[in-house]
């Protein structure tokens, strides 16, 4: 007998894995922004929520979200094994299989949606079970490997927190609900563009047809530019509704007006002058892309806050 | 090599233990307080239970 062994395969055998390898399928910091967007979707509704359920509710959000990064993981381990920025997630790195990370994701979708359900509201519940359907099915099996517009429309799964924040409050979707679920949607394509510019990224070899690689550099340029003047009435539209103040009016001119100014700098520049300067303005534009979101929501925060004082 | 030795399988599976344990403690503290906040919000602490109780029945508006 001897310990010697020649299984030298690097599939991960069931059951070997560390706890964080499995808090890392449901894609902590993208739950970050579940968390924070559907925060803020809650606590500008025009409703008063008991702390311990908008507590519940934030956190089976956030769960549901990390469920469909779970379902995204197993479906994707292909792709995610072909690309470096991916190859290190648990399942292409081998320490989870693919079947423990359908499983924890089918299980947590099951377990935030009933939650979110008995703590606030069946509408609520049915729209994070949509959302996981969506991001999981309709992005990630279907889109992603199918066509350039993938961001565009895998963006909505993204874009739902904030209105599911809302409706765990309400019951309801309103104008607000709707136009805070399109700042996010809208946002989306040119910031992930703005960074497909500059991450010389591997999509070709794992055949996913991502923007710049379907229709070239210059075409993504003038597309990042088409979305962000599409965002700019919508991003000022919040400000008109209910849940804004002079707060978030403010914030909202002077963010949209320095975003829409770096997609036509994008816009204007080609490949020989990015790359002379290593790629300065879209590596700018990226960084202010996800202040311009974060500044948005604290605006709303914000005015809310005000709301509240003054009228206490 | 003695049966006793901690394996690096050991560590990993004492720490997915642990935080197995830790997400099961979390919940049953979830559903409590839920439960807390649902009752103190007056939701209702009786259910039908294959018996007619007025204490169950919604209310008749008046005037009809």
């Amino acid at each position: 007998m001897t310990d010697v062994t020649t299984n030298t395969s690097v599939e991960a055998a069931e059951g070997e894995a560390r706890f964080g390898d499995y808090v890392a399928l449901l894609k902590p910091r993208v739950m970050s922004l579940v968390v924070f967007t559907a925060l803020v979707g809650l606590l500008v509704a025009p409703a008063t929520v008991d702390p311990m359920i908008g507590f519940t509710a934030i956190l089976f959000i956030a769960l549901g979200g990390g469920a469909s990064g779970a379902l995204n993981m197993w479906y994707d381990a292909d792709i995610d094994r072909v690309m470096r920025r991916t190859a290190k997630r648990p399942v292409p790195a081998g320490k989870v299989t693919a079947g423990e990370a359908l499983s924890l994701g089918l299980w947590l979708s099951a377990i935030s949606v009933a939650m979110l359900g008995l703590a606030t509201n069946w509408l609520a519940a049915g729209l994070l079970a949509f959302t996981i359907f969506f991001y999981a099915v309709i992005y990630t099996m279907w889109l992603k490997r199918a066509t350039p517009q993938n961001i565009v429309i895998g963006g909505a799964a993204g874009a739902f927190p904030p209105m599911i924040g809302w409706v765990a409050a309400t019951g309801s979707i309103s104008l607000e609900a709707v136009l805070m679920f399109g700042l996010i949607f809208m946002w989306t394509p040119p910031h992930f563009w703005a960074l497909a510019l500059f991450m010389k990224s591997d999509y070709h070899e794992a055949k996913v047809p991502m923007l710049t690689v379907t229709h070239g550099r210059a075409e993504t340029r003038r597309q990042i530019l088409i979305y962000t003047v599409l965002l700019v009435p919508v991003a000022l539209g919040l400000g008109f509704t209910s849940v804004a103040g002079p707060v978030y009016l403010a914030a909202a001119l002077v963010l949209n007006a320095i975003f829409l100014k770096g997609a036509w700098d994008i816009w204007r520049r080609d490949e020989e002058t990015a790359q002379a300067d290593s790629y300065a303005t879209e590596k700018r534009v990226f960084r202010f892309s996800l202040y311009y979101l974060f500044l948005h929501f604290g605006a709303l925060l914000i005015d809310a806050g005000l709301r509240s004082w003054g009228g206490a | 090599m003695p049966i006793t030795e901690t394996h690096d399988l050991h560590k990993r599976r004492l720490g997915r233990n642990i935080g197995v344990a830790l997400s099961l403690v979390g919940f049953a503290a979830i559903v409590f307080g839920l439960t807390v906040a649902k009752i103190r919000e007056g939701a209702s602490m009786e259910a039908f239970d294959h018996q007619p109780r007025v204490s169950v029945t919604p209310p008749v508006e008046s005037g009809q």
